[in-house]
């Protein structure tokens, strides 16, 4: 009995409800393969998701282009008007996204002309910060929703270290940055630790917990003697002292700050963590499958409280890039400016790996730095980046979607790879 | 009703699940379909029940060609199936369930609760059974559960019934109320299509045998059959039904487990004051019927349940109260039940998965570090030596056969320095050349000294195992016998008769 | 010995049982009183009496006011919230189950102590705290009831916040362009409709994650409805955004009953709409076959099939459904409340909605219970804000949220989803 007779016979029947499962079958020459997952495979089904993404932005630009509508009042007479105010629209929108988030063409000189991309990378670096959150979460097949509000009690941690304690010069950034990662870490573990001892969904603990460090932090920003700057009947802080700020990377001319360094760091930190040290073996593991987990001797339920501490870390990492870093004059209640959710995103872009969550997070930082020179330079809402987000992350959660717009083929063997682990499935 | 299938071809990717399958059911006929795990008796059955659409092939009923493109349709034509895994909603309650899909109404579209309450009276009556129409499924046991089953098939009139190994959950005693009933149904009249791999059941209750083997059919045989003969027209050469073992050596007790009791998280005292011993170098096999208690029994001795009273030691340390961890530290090796749920992450490769349960301590991992070197070495030496037929140590886990799979986990628990061994199970839908494999595994452990529980609840597995036998019955222990007593009295002791001469303590 | 035969298992003896008690309710109520302790006895309000008032100027029959110690009510309602705390343990010292009385009574009893405690020295005006209660509910009300279908259905639904937006936004459009706030209503459906649809498309076909679906279509309605906002609605707020509002209408006779008429039937049609709608999602749910046949699929989409129901159109069209409730209650915001669309102004409710899902036990009636709890939390804050209260409203503003952490956390019971609940149904 050869082999390959041998392997058909004892596979098991698919009962109706389960994911028919690739069959062990021929499988495709390795090159064959590899063309095939190139063409109808992740890395595709990415681009091209960021392109109809695009393409649904420029259709929404276009519509609500005033010279669009004036022009489209005559369209039956003089259609050539109405096409050249949509690329006008769409274009000018588009170059202005382009000139602020990479390099601005109307600058003397590469110094100022680059500048737009330092920006694409200060806006990116909390970005990829709480995405790791999300994604280190989503490995061990939990949804964490609840970046904001870790970033939240981050920020309030680091920013009270920040301007309240009188430390020496390095060691004051040090422990301000520890201080937000912690918080975050507790904010983030408080969920892990609710999921481990009672069973309670992360989905919806994390979305409460969200709501409940918002009110916290807003309350000890209004509070004085806590957040609130002396003197000041803003809900603000102070702020921070020279010796907690994350130094400048490239001098005073640019935004971009040693926190990009940190992120680098917790980028390589996450990709040894998932996939060189024991302890990644088990999230992982984990999350594929928690009952062979289990039943391996890995204490689930330990892993799932750690899980959800690494991640309010990252996302607290976040949030401390955004105290000490980005906006280091005082902060209010909205220093989280949609980062946390953002990060869901980057997440989902970025297959939940550290380095496909780096890439996502400067994608989304670019669309964040152009967004705003958009909306400046256009008059296109700073939303319309938010919508093309969103419809990234839909088109590239379903695959067949985006194969079925652009008539690609179905990559044969390669087992669908479904972005969140079975766990929240199976809830 | 006669039922006729004309050359049923059913495809899967590139697995050919039913190649050309031609069956007759005559009115009143119990045609029993005789096939291994994965021969494709069930994908046969989909097909006819029309859950799934066959590439090629025709269904008739009383000579009239069929197309369904759902059940709804398979059913409105006359055929009714009680599945393996039960079709009921757990927490309806048994009218509902019944009704369901057919619901009688009244005025504004309300559900009329008493006429379906009065069919499932009427149905019950009919053929004896003790059935309240408002019980929740869920708090009725397995065996009342596949009466529902039939009741539902019958409310809608069925003409051909078919019974997907309908027996895999009952005791000796409700398979035979169960074949008395089949008879009662096709004195009725009723056709009816009998899956199973079960000889002696076949040879019981059919007037005609079909035999699949691999997707077709290879031949037809009459009740009057030996098993033999059956067993090689199943399996497609002549099989052994024992095990080549030579006798134990028996060494001191390794395992006691003295008045062990567990709680499942419902409240249920599903093991209940347990005590026994396993001998170094014998196998010990936990006999009974699906549910009463083994499972939760086995998980006990991992460390896997919650609520567990009464003491285990293996060789005179505690192991109650421990970690599962601590507890596979302490050189209990494990294969468990559930194969795909428990025993391996199917998104994981084949080198992973060979260092799952040592994913914390050296030789895989040092300082923290998983060292990726020693674990593609390792899973190269287990691959060959387990014979995981397999493209490579990064195959995902999931993309193997099951009896791979199941090599896998063997692998992986039999290279660890073990103490005692725990098989939960071992075979469960595996082919017959990989059954071989884990037994004859098995027995190698036994002969190396080792302690081992088997886990079964095939009595063909149980008496080619097993050195003693302990059977369960709804959480306690029936009876302890030696591994040669006859499939009478086993099956006897699984309906939960205590055996002559023994007593329940023995 | 061998005579002796057990009991054939067919006759289905019930397995011996032991009652699995937990120590959380006890701990949790131990909480509350210990808070209890703290605040209604041992810090003092500068007043000594407490004022409750049950009828509105307005109403012809007027029933007086309610005027308590404040201290000694607070020592009296501490003293028996101690006790029931202390009975809990008890009963679970003895092994048995905390009654969901209990913590009822317990809850009642802690408002009345915490109103009284707050409202020391000014006059408590019960009737607005219901009102607005009932006010606050009807987006939570009718995103629950959207939720539960839902996931009844065995769709997990964290869009709801989305549907509430987009059918906020559709309304207002709508009826400031019709001026007709009727075409409004169902322009808000619709609009819930269509969110709904992208959630079906991709979770019921495309076997997407359902939870990734909500959670991003929420962001993608945020989007585009603040881009629209921005981009065409600011710029002719009088023709896009001024739609005409619903007047409350007075049911005669029923709205003149002392405390519940001026809440429940001084009303707009909204509202009434929702009664009508709670109502309709219960009856249909448990007694239609439209409900039997919905719960089956949540439950084991796979038996529904085995009987002829077409599990994945009737996932698609009571999604649709859900997307259309949700939606409805969106026009709330800007035909009955605010009068006008602004961005991202939902503000979580729809979140709030899920959670009042899953307290209600996805049932449409205790949802809507939790909703108007939900409700009544924040309505007491802003009561409490007019007539000064001793704690800072932001921690009055996280009631719903808290509740809810420990609702999930099982202090009410163990709460079961639909078993098949965001479990996609996969045909070979």
């Amino acid at each position: 009995m050869s082999d390959k007779s041998r392997e058909a016979e004892v596979q098991p029947e698919p009962a109706p409800q389960q994911t028919a499962r690739p069959e062990a079958g021929e499988e495709p020459s390795r090159w064959g393969q590899a063309a095939r997952d190139i063409v109808g495979g992740s890395a595709m089904i990415s681009v091209l998701s960021v392109i109809i993404a695009l393409a649904v932005g420029a259709v929404l630009i276009a519509w609500t282009d005033e010279r669009v509508q004036e022009t489209a009042a005559y369209f039956f007479a003089r259609p050539g008007d109405t096409f050249a105010a949509i690329w006008e629209a769409v274009a000018g929108a588009y170059s202005a996204l382009f000139q602020g988030s990479v390099y601005n063409f109307r600058r003397e000189g590469f110094a100022a002309g680059i500048r737009p991309l330092t920006e694409t990378l200060t806006f990116a670096t909390p970005l990829i910060a709480a995405g790791l959150g999300v994604g280190v979460a989503f490995r061990v097949g939990m949804f964490n929703i609840g970046g904001r509000g870790q970033m939240l009690v981050a920020a309030a941690a680091a920013g009270w270290v920040g301007f309240a304690l009188e430390l020496p010069a390095v060691l004051h950034v040090a422990v301000a940055v520890l201080a937000g990662m912690v918080a975050g870490a507790i904010w983030g573990g408080i969920a892990g630790l609710l999921k481990a001892r009672t069973g309670a969904h992360e989905v919806i603990t994390t979305i409460m917990l969200n709501f409940v460090a918002l009110y916290f932090v807003a309350y000890l920003l209004r509070t004085p003697g806590a957040l609130q700057a002396p003197g000041s009947n803003n809900p603000k802080t102070p702020p921070m002292q020279e010796t907690a700020i994350l130094p400048d990377l490239l001098g005073p001319n640019y935004n971009l700050h040693f926190g990009f360094i940190l992120v680098i760091a917790a980028t390589v930190f996450v990709w040894w963590l998932m996939n060189r040290s024991s302890l990644g073996f088990q999230f992982r593991a984990v999350g594929e499958n928690p009952h062979a987990a289990r039943v391996a001797g890995m204490p689930v339920k330990m892993i799932y409280v750690y899980a959800m501490l690494f991640a309010g870390g990252f996302a607290g990492l976040a949030g401390v890039n955004q105290v000490l870093g980005t906006v280091t004059t005082g902060f209010g209640q909205g220093i989280d400016a949609g980062i946390g959710f953002d990060a869901i995103t980057v997440a989902l872009l970025g297959r939940s790996r550290p380095w496909g969550i780096f890439a996502a997070g400067i994608l989304f930082g670019a669309f964040k730095a152009g967004g705003f020179s958009m909306q400046a330079a256009e008059g296109v809402p700073v939303d319309i980046v938010v919508v093309v987000q969103s419809l990234i992350v839909l088109f590239i959660a379903a695959p067949p979607l985006v194969r079925a717009i652009f008539r690609l083929p179905t990559p044969g063997a390669a087992p669908r790879r479904t972005l969140t682990p079975k766990e929240v499935a199976a809830k | 009703m006669k039922l006729e299938i004309r050359g049923i071809t059913k495809r899967f990717g590139a697995l050919v699940a039913n190649d050309h399958i031609d069956l007759v059911v005559e009115p009143g006929e119990i045609h029993a379909l005789l096939g291994e795990n994965g021969a494709g008796k069930s994908t046969l059955m989909n097909v006819l029940y029309g859950l799934y659409r066959a590439d090629e092939g025709d269904i008739l009923l009383d000579d009239v060609p069929q197309h369904f493109s759902g059940p709804g349709d398979a059913m409105a034509a006359g055929i009714g199936m009680v599945h393996q895994h039960f079709m009921l909603i757990p927490v309806f309650t048994v009218a509902e369930n019944v009704m369901l899909g057919h619901e009688p109404t009244k005025a504004g579209g309300r559900l009329d609760l008493p006429t379906a309450r009065a069919k499932v009276r009427e149905i019950s009556e009919r053929f004896g059974f003790d059935i309240d129409p408002d019980a929740l499924v869920e708090d009725l046991p397995v065996g009342v559960q596949q009466r529902v089953e039939i009741i539902k098939a019958l409310s809608r009139d069925a003409k051909v019934l078919v019974f997907d190994e309908p027996t895999a959950v009952l005791t000796p005693q409700e398979t035979d109320e169960l074949i008395e009933i089949m008879r009662q149904l096709k004195a009725a009249g009723t056709s009816i299509v009998f899956i199973t791999h079960k000889l002696r059941e076949v040879r019981a209750i059919a007037d005609r045998i079909t035999v699949i083997r691999l997707g077709k059919v290879v031949g037809e045989a009459s009740p009057t059959a030996s098993n033999v003969e059956l067993a090689s027209l199943m399996v497609g050469r002549a099989v052994e039904l024992t095990v080549d073992k030579g006798a134990s050596v028996p060494g001191g007790p390794a395992l006691v487990v003295e008045d062990l009791s567990v709680i499942n998280p419902r409240g249920d005292v599903v093991v209940k004051n347990v005590s026994f011993d396993v001998c170094a170098g014998e196998v010990l096999v936990i006999a009974g019927v699906q549910g009463n208690g083994q499972t939760e029994l086995t998980e006990a001795l991992l460390g896997l349940q919650e609520r567990v009273t009464g003491r285990i030691t293996l060789d005179g340390k505690p192991l109650t109260g421990r970690s599962v961890r601590q507890i596979l530290d302490a050189g209990v090796g494990f294969v468990p039940e559930d194969r795909t749920e428990d025993g391996i992450v199917a998104e994981f490769t084949i080198a992973e998965n060979l260092m799952l349960d040592r994913s914390t301590a050296a030789p895989f991992v040092k300082a923290g570090n998983l060292q990726l070197d020693y674990r593609d070495q390792f899973a190269r030496e287990k691959v060959t030596e387990f014979d995981i037929r397999t493209q490579g140590i990064d195959t995902h886990a999931g993309r193997l056969s099951g009896g791979n799979q199941q090599k896998v986990v063997l692998a992986r628990e039999l290279s660890r320095d073990l103490r005692m061994f725990v098989a939960a199970q071992p075979t469960r839908g595996l082919d017959v050349g990989s059954i071989e494999v884990v037994h004859s595994r098995i027995i190698e452990t036994r002969d190396s000294g080792i302690p081992v529980i088997v886990i079964s609840t095939e009595l063909d597995e149980v008496t080619a195992l097993a050195d003693r036998i302990l059977v369960m019955y709804r959480g306690g222990i029936i009876g302890i016998v030696p591994g040669d007593t006859s499939r009478d009295v086993l099956g006897l002791m699984m309906a939960g008769e205590a055996p002559a001469g023994t007593g329940a303590a023995a | 010995m061998s005579t002796e035969t057990t009991a054939p298992a067919t006759a289905g003896s019930a397995p011996e049982k032991t009652v699995i008690t937990s120590w959380k309710a006890p701990i949790a109520l131990g909480v509350f009183a210990l808070l209890a302790v703290v605040l209604f006895v041992f810090t003092p309000r500068p007043a000594d009496t407490s004022t409750f008032r049950l009828s509105t100027p307005s109403d012809v029959i007027q029933l007086p006011e309610i005027v308590l110690p404040t201290h000694a009510t607070g020592i009296v309602m501490t003293v028996l919230l101690v006790a029931l705390s202390a009975y809990s343990a008890w009963l679970v010292w003895q092994k048995r189950r905390v009654p969901l009385w209990l913590i009822v009574v317990f809850a009642v009893l802690f408002l009345i102590a915490f109103l009284a405690w707050a409202g020391a020295g000014a006059s408590i005006p019960i009737y607005g705290l219901l009102i607005g209660t009932v006010s606050l509910s009807v987006p939570l009300i009718f995103g629950a009831l959207g939720g539960v279908i839902s996931e009844r259905v065995g769709v997990v639904n964290i869009a709801i916040e989305g549907q509430l937006l987009a059918g906020a936004f559709a309304s207002a459009v709508i009826a400031s362009i019709t001026g007709n706030p009727y075409v409004g209503l169902i322009g808000a459906a619709v609009a819930g409709v269509l969110v709904s649809f992208v959630l079906a498309a991709f979770a019921i076909k495309y076997f997407v994650d359902q939870i990734i679906v909500g959670v991003v279509l929420n962001v993608l309605v945020i989007g585009l409805t603040s881009f629209l906002f921005s981009q065409v609605l600011t710029e002719n707020t009088e023709l896009l955004n001024r739609p005409p509002r619903f007047e409350q209408i007075a049911i005669p006779i029923l709205s003149e009953i002392p405390v519940i008429g001026p809440m429940l039937f001084r009303q707009s049609i909204i509202v009434y709409a929702m009664y009508v709608a709670v109502f309709l999602v219960w009856f249909g749910l448990f007694h239609t076959r439209w409900g039997l046949r919905l719960r089956a699929v949540g439950e084991h989409p796979q038996a529904a099939d085995t009987v002829g129901i077409k599990v994945t159109t009737l996932r698609f069209w009571n999604v649709s459904l859900a997307g259309a409730i949700a939606g409805f209650g969106g026009a709330y915001f800007t035909l009955g409340s605010v009068g006008a669309f602004n961005k991202e102004m939902t503000a979580g409710m729809g979140f709030i909605a899920l959670a009042a899902v899953i307290f209600g036990r996805w049932d449409p009636i205790r949802a809507t219970l939790a909703a108007l709890l939900f409700g009544f939390a924040s309505n007491i804050q802003n009561v409490l804000g007019i007539i000064g209260s001793p704690v800072p409203s932001e921690f009055m503003l996280m009631v719903p949220y808290v509740v809810t952490i420990f609702a999930v956390a099982g202090l009410v019971g163990v709460s079961r989803p639909p078993a098949a609940n965001g479990t996609p149904y996969i045909k070979s």
